[in-house]
């Protein structure tokens, strides 16, 4: 029963069903677009009304949401917090900062794309994007949940030796405790 | 032995009905909320979802043994307490393991779970746990105080430490507590409103500045065996007051299916009024520090169960 391929179809049918539509969001706000976020949160915008709540530690978190630039300096904080989140996690980068640098593309203290030190799932353009433009992206990740394909960790844990390299360029004084998550 | 086995699929239904409502309310209330900041809310059965995910988490990261066993500390503290507490007056479907004294009982037992949080926590080692468990045993020296005083009265009053007397009495008298002891009823209200942690006493788990206190090291499926355990734990404070101050439900004259539904319908809505309270309180309140949640509860909480004691007295 429990080996058998359509009743494990049915479990994860229901598994993604609630994974999408309960996604406790840590805000990794450091950006300026950490000001988007109230806006989406509350009154006008009620990102609650699709299940998406803000979590206070990264232990509770299913979503990392990188708001904005990234300095080299938080991007120490930035792994740490995500090697803590617990499986099935994901990333969304917010705005045009996460994908390619963004207006800061040539600033010696920023990373230009995160996708080369974390997975990320979801890209929001935009400089701001506006609160709407952040429930679509969530949207989408609820989309890519639903079909299965949202498998942020699991990309992490097989390419780790890539990201491990990659990050390490950027941060000189590697003193991180080894989780096992 | 078929007593046994008709008392044992009692237990777990009302383990399942105590889960049910317990979650269903938290869903109504965050529904509520949503409505009175003009926003449109998350579904009432959100919930169930959120503890559906937080079960389908795929890794847990435990700190040690006390951390591992905390949630189910909570989770057996409640189902304990929900043991002892009388769902429906004498009613065959609910029993309960009540015995005289059994008041006494529960006033201990009730702090059982929030001591097995408080060790669990300490483990984790987070700063952050150990302010929320030192604020949190605080407060419950704040607000058992009025809430024992209130007890008391009432076990002064009639002479019996046993809820099922009590809910006899005011079955036979056709008088509620509420009104033969109101100042007793005020301040065990009082003290409802520090053991539910809306505002202004959420200081425990305040999220914006203790990052959820306790629980801030634990995910998944710890922090859902939390949450079922802390569901039925709301039932049982509801249920315990309408069983002492609002004339319990149901009646132990009709025990069939129809009674008790009935029953059971009377209960949710003095549950759910009751429930409302502190939600309304909260709703209009910001946080208080937690020497200032203290001082309340020591204020005129205390001063309303001592005159409820001296009420019940002479």
């Amino acid at each position: 029963m429990i080996n058998d391929k359509d009743s494990q179809k049915i479990v994860d049918y229901i598994q993604n069903f609630s994974r999408k539509h309960s996604l406790f969001v840590m805000a990794y706000g450091t950006g300026c677009g950490a000001i988007e976020i109230p806006a989406t949160m509350t009154s006008r915008y009620d990102a609650e009304r699709f299940g998406i709540r803000g979590a206070a530690t990264p232990r509770q978190a299913d979503v990392l949401l990188i708001t904005g630039y990234l300095a080299t300096k938080t991007l120490k904080r930035v792994i740490r917090v995500y090697e803590q989140m617990q499986e099935p996690k994901y990333v969304i980068g917010f705005g045009s900062c996460t994908i390619n640098g963004g207006m800061y593309y040539d600033s010696y203290n920023t990373i230009n794309a995160l996708e080369q030190y974390i997975p990320v799932d979801v890209y929001i353009n935009g400089c701001m994007p506006r609160p709407e433009s952040v429930i679509s992206g969530f949207i989408k990740l609820q989309e890519l949940i639903q079909q299965g394909k949202a498998d942020n960790g699991k990309r992490y844990r097989e390419n780790l030796e890539w990201y491990r390299a990659n990050q390490k360029k950027i941060i000189k004084n590697w003193k991180m405790p080894d989780y096992n998550w | 032995m078929e007593d046994l086995g008709l008392k044992i699929f009692g237990a777990i239904l009302t383990t399942i009905m105590a889960f049910a409502v317990g979650m269903t309310y938290g869903g109504i209330v965050r529904k509520l909320t949503a409505r009175v900041q003009n926003r449109f809310g998350p579904p009432f059965y959100q919930n169930f979802l959120d503890l559906v995910k937080l079960q389908s988490k795929k890794t847990n990261v435990a700190h040690g043994f006390m951390g591992h066993t905390a949630p189910v500390w909570i989770m057996v503290a409640s189902i304990t307490v929900l043991m002892f507490i009388p769902i429906l007056n004498g009613n065959l479907w609910f029993p309960n393991l009540s015995f005289h004294g059994d008041l006494i009982f529960i006033l201990y037992m009730m702090v059982f779970g929030s001591l097995g949080m408080a060790l669990g926590a300490g483990q984790t080692g987070n700063p952050n746990s150990a302010i929320g468990v030192t604020r949190g045993l605080s407060m419950m020296v704040g607000f058992e105080i009025p809430f024992v005083l209130a007890l008391v009265a009432l076990m002064v009053q009639y002479h019996t430490t046993s809820i099922q007397d009590l809910m006899q009495i005011q079955h036979e008298s056709g008088t509620w507590l509420i009104f033969s002891n109101p100042f007793a009823f005020l301040a065990a209200l009082f003290a409802s409103l520090g053991m539910f942690r809306y505002s202004p006493f959420d200081i425990v788990g305040a999220p914006a500045e203790l990052a959820s206190g306790p629980m801030s090291e634990f995910g998944g499926k710890y922090l859902g065996t939390m949450m079922s355990g802390g569901s039925i734990f709301a039932f049982i404070k509801l249920t315990l007051y309408v069983d002492l101050f609002l004339g319990g439900a149901g009646n132990p004259d009709h025990t069939g299916i129809w009674a008790t539904l009935a029953g059971i319908g009377v209960l949710l809505i003095k549950t759910f009024t009751l429930y409302m309270v502190p939600v309304f309180y909260g709703w209009v309140s910001p946080r208080y520090r937690t020497e200032q949640a203290i001082r309340y509860f020591w204020g005129w909480p205390t001063a309303l169960g001592i005159i409820g004691l001296i009420w019940a007295v002479y």
